[in-house]
């Protein structure tokens, strides 16, 4: 049978992708955000694994506003991304330094 | 090793090589594509551990909207992808060696020892009368009703937000105004009524 | 009774506002009306109650007409001590007050000449003196008559204000915004220990009142305190009180100031600088007495430092040119002959030549302002000379005077001081032997200044041009009414006085006793034991050795000042270059001035440099002000570092800070 923590292990190695691909890509938004996008896969499949070893389906609830919250800000976050490019005409985060102090 | 067990191995393996696809692809287009492709394995993994309804809703939401707004976002802008791939090979080795080091101490966690089967047992399989969709719904419009409008909200503030931030007057398209469509009055907007001097034909007279 | 010490301590008061608000619209006539007519009732009834007490017996008053606050069981109140000590001040500050508030209206006449012209300070300037002067004696009313030490230091302070006020009353004389400055200053520094003093009266016994203190004082005799080491309660209490009176009396070496006041009008040096404020000091000592016989370190103290007041600035007095600075530095040698009767416990003969002294050197000073009105403010002695048929009236009060002071026999200065003599040198405190030898050497001292003063200015060759020569002539009735009312007591009231006050305990006897005498230092005594009159009393100081000394001085002057000088008019520059370095010391007035430009003025104004680099602008503006800004400022320049901007930067961190919280996890 397949164990609880098979699916965990599973997650955390997507998790631990999505790091390094934050770090490997850190100049392009748009992978940031695919990279952000996959943690949550990564914390949703966590999130069924559990509701499902432990019958409970609050987990499911749970994944399901992460889906629509994760939806949300995937819309806002590329539409911002267009605004940026439009204004800008660049994603490289390189240039993305009018924060700094 | 049963059937349950290689479909297991099979989609998990799918979701980590398309993962690891995501994040090395030079061309974010391709990058989004294999995005999918981890999207869908999950969604079969879901389904493994009877989230059928979520399952379903990853495939379609996901990968049906989400999944093609980005696509749809890459392929619209004008991405110089040699320079945001710079630095890549620099900084492989730090990120390998982050997400190694996490790797090894959430797997020290969340590992057979802690997580185990015979710590958490395999729950029986549910039989053909349990329907996962309607469990969920049970939950969200009873107990979660109030999360669940809130969500709705979100929703429609995302979208009111994606379209105000993107939306922009170009002066130089000619389009119709149906603001000022409806606006019309009958009165100095469609009718002109001009004052002159009533003139009297003979002929009425007769 | 309570209205009319009220009515004697207000109506001064009321003639000062009345002249000193109402000046302009009342006029020079009455503004001097209104003030003398004020100070002539507290006069009046000052004597009508010393009568009584003197006659009728009359009981000692002593309460509050005015409760200030009361604070933790303290009470700060406005009250009276009318006692026969009191009643004998009272009547000998009103009566030289209304002498001098007369003498005045001559001296100030032509005030107008002393101002610039059209200077706007100068307006009304007379009528300003005259409000000053009865204000003056409202204070010092106060301060005689209270019966608590808020009081006392209020009148202390108030004294201390119009002296000031007055010092400095030609105020557009540098000179004299210089002096009343300077009497400002070291009053405050007498004022410090006094109300230190004050303070530990507060402090341990609970009460301002006199009289409570006075009754829980002996319980307090052998207490110690803490400071710097164990120290007596009493002798701290008594010494920084008289810390105070070492300002105001002007004893070494806080006297710096008296010499300086000259500069103010001469009646004021007649009224404060010589008959009355100065000899607050000696007041409050004797009123004290119950304290100060409970501490014979503080007794050997005030006799010491009064002892060398008395004769090394009677020293000074032989070189002083300026007619006023002579009787000034005599003032102070007589404030230290009172003092030092206040160091022997004999506080009655201290009072009493506070009395004598307030008449003699207030004619003294009168008569040296009548000189000057003659010689049109002109005040060099050594350009003086021969206005004895000038100046009648003026010359014979003056010797009057003179005569007072060195202690001729028969002469009020006498009593007084051959009290104060066979006092000390009955003394058997530390200390006393010192001031024993000075005292008696003092009165050649005192007879040598005295009359050099008087044979320069009234005998000998007419030295000054002959403008003024010309214009020499006996200044009006109003001057030299004071003169002769003062000359009459500067003789008599020595006789007529000591007998109650050393012979027959008028002050120590009774069911209150105004001064307060332990067995044990009672060095009058001697003299009570052995009186058989006055008139034995002056035949047996005809005996002693200080009456040799006094003639000595007297004669020698004369020979001097007189005889040779009429010969050899450089005589006195002569006598001074003879002196030398000794000459240069008395100059120098023993360098205290020096010392004080040099230490404590220029000490305190480099302290304040100091101060002001370093501790203002380097520590306060730089370090604080500034430096905790300039410390933000470079903390956010760090932390600007972190604030990269880049995206990437903030998810590392946050990705490191994650990976740090899971291996802390894992690690626990």
């Amino acid at each position: 049978m397949i164990a609880l923590s098979d699916y965990l292990i599973l997650s955390s190695i997507l998790f631990c992708l999505a790091v390094a691909g934050i770090f490997l890509n850190r100049k392009n938004v748009i992978i940031l955000l695919m990279c952000i996008e996959l943690m949550l896969l990564a914390v949703n499949t966590n999130f069924i694994a559990f509701s499902h070893f432990l019958q409970d389906m609050t987990g499911q609830v749970f994944v399901f506003f992460i889906l629509t919250v994760a939806a949300a800000e995937a819309a806002i976050g590329l539409a911002i991304l267009v605004v940026l490019f439009r204004n800008r005409r660049t994603i490289n985060v390189q240039d993305l330094d009018r924060l700094k102090g | 090793m049963g059937f349950e067990k290689f479909l297991f191995y099979c989609f998990a393996a799918i979701t980590v090589a398309a993962a690891a696809m995501v994040i090395t692809r030079r061309n974010p287009v391709h990058a989004v594509l294999w995005m999918v492709v981890a999207f869908v394995s999950s969604a079969a993994l879901w389904l493994l551990l009877e989230a059928e309804f979520l399952g379903i809703v990853l495939v379609l939401v996901y990968v049906g909207a989400v999944m093609v707004l980005f696509l749809f976002v890459v392929m619209m802008l004008d991405i110089d992808i040699a320079t945001l791939r710079a630095g890549f090979i620099k900084y492989l080795p730090v990120g390998a060696l982050v997400a190694t080091v996490m790797l090894v101490e959430i797997v020290l966690i969340v590992g057979p020892g802690n997580f185990g089967l015979d710590v958490f047992p395999a729950p029986p399989a549910a039989g053909v009368e349990v329907n996962n969709t309607r469990d969920l719904g049970m939950m969200l419009y009873t107990v979660y009703v109030y999360p669940f409008e809130l969500a709705a909200v979100i929703l429609l503030v995302a979208i009111v937000a994606a379209i105000r931030l993107t939306l922009r007057h170009r002066t130089d398209t000619k389009f119709i105004d149906p603001a000022r469509q409806v606006e019309v009055r009958k009165g100095p907007d469609r009718i002109r009524i001009l004052k002159m001097p009533a003139v009297v034909e003979a002929e009425t007279q007769e | 009774m309570e209205k009319v010490y009220l009515t004697i301590v207000l109506a001064p008061l009321i003639g000062a506002l009345v002249a000193g608000f109402f000046g302009g619209r009342i006029g020079r006539r009455g503004a001097h009306s209104v003030t003398i007519l004020g100070v002539g009732i507290s006069t009046a009834l000052s004597f009508y109650v010393l009568a009584r007490f003197i006659w009728y017996d009359l009981p000692v008053f002593n309460d509050a007409v005015y409760t200030w606050m009361v604070s933790d069981g303290i009470r700060f109140e406005v009250g009276f001590l009318v006692d026969k000590l009191t009643a004998l001040m009272m009547a000998t500050v009103t009566f030289v007050s209304l002498m001098v508030h007369i003498y005045t209206i001559g001296y100030m006449a032509d005030d107008e000449h002393n101002w610039p012209h059209g200077s706007k300070a100068g307006t009304n300037s007379y009528q300003r003196f005259f409000s000053y002067i009865a204000l003056f004696t409202f204070a010092m009313l106060m301060l005689v008559m209270s019966n608590n030490f808020m009081q006392l230091f209020f009148g202390w302070e108030a004294v201390g204000l119009v002296s000031y006020l007055l010092i400095g009353f030609w105020s557009v004389r540098e000179s004299a915004i210089f002096a009343n400055l300077k009497a400002f200053l070291v009053n405050r520094v007498g004022d410090f220990g006094f109300i230190l003093g004050i303070a530990a009266v507060a402090m341990y016994f609970n009460s301002m009142d006199y009289a409570e203190v006075f009754a829980a004082a002996p319980a307090k005799a052998d207490l110690q305190v803490n400071l710097f080491g164990g120290v007596s309660l009493m002798s701290l209490i008594c010494i920084l009180l008289f810390v105070g009176a070492m300002g105001k009396s002007a004893q070494v070496p806080l006297h710096v100031w008296l010499p300086d006041s000259m500069e103010g009008p001469t009646p004021i040096s007649a009224l404060i600088h010589a008959a009355t404020m100065v000899t607050a000091g000696v007041f409050m000592v004797a009123r004290m007495s119950p304290l100060y016989e409970l501490s014979e370190t503080a007794l050997s103290f005030v006799m010491i430092v009064g002892a060398t007041t008395a004769f090394f600035m009677g020293l000074i007095g032989l070189v002083q040119s300026d007619i006023k600075r002579v009787v000034a530095y005599s003032t102070l040698s007589q404030l230290g002959y009172m003092v030092t009767a206040l160091g022997a416990s004999a506080y009655a003969a201290g009072i009493f030549h506070l009395m004598t002294h307030a008449f003699f050197k207030a004619l003294l000073f009168l008569a040296a302002g009548s000189v000057i009105i003659a010689m049109h403010h002109n005040q060099d002695i050594r350009e003086m000379g021969g206005l004895r048929k000038y100046m009648p009236i003026t010359w014979l009060t003056a010797l009057i005077g003179s005569l007072a002071l060195i202690g001729f026999p028969g002469f009020s200065g006498f009593f007084s001081k051959d009290a104060i003599i066979e006092a000390v040198s009955g003394a058997t405190i530390f200390g006393s032997g010192y001031a024993s030898v000075l005292l008696t050497f003092g009165v050649l001292i005192t007879a040598l200044y005295s009359f050099r003063m008087y044979f320069l200015v009234f005998h000998g060759k007419e030295r000054m041009d002959d403008h003024t020569r010309h214009h020499l002539h006996e200044t009006p009735w109003v001057v030299t009414l004071p003169l002769i009312l003062l000359a009459i007591p500067s003789v008599m009231i020595g006789w007529f006085t000591i007998e109650p006050l050393l012979v027959n305990d008028w002050l120590t006897s009774g069911d209150w006793h105004p001064i307060v005498v332990h067995h044990a230092h009672d060095t009058l005594h001697h003299l009570a034991d052995h009186w058989h009159g006055q008139w034995a009393f002056i035949q047996h100081g005809m005996t002693g050795l200080p009456f040799y000394l006094a003639m000595a001085g007297l004669f020698g002057a004369a020979f001097i000042w007189w005889l040779m000088f009429a010969r050899n008019p450089k005589l006195d520059e002569q006598i001074q270059a003879a002196g030398g370095p000794v000459t240069r010391i008395l100059l120098d007035k023993y360098g205290f001035d020096d010392f004080n430009q040099r230490v404590f003025g220029g000490g305190g104004q480099s302290l304040g440099n100091a101060l002001w680099n370093g501790g203002d602008r380097v520590f306060i503006d730089g370090a604080l002000v500034n430096g905790s800004a300039h410390s933000v400022g470079r903390l956010a320049g760090v932390a600007r570092l972190l604030q990269t901007g880049y995206l990437y930067h903030y998810a590392i961190a946050m990705i490191v800070g994650l990976v740090a919280l899971l291996t802390i996890f894992v690690g626990l």
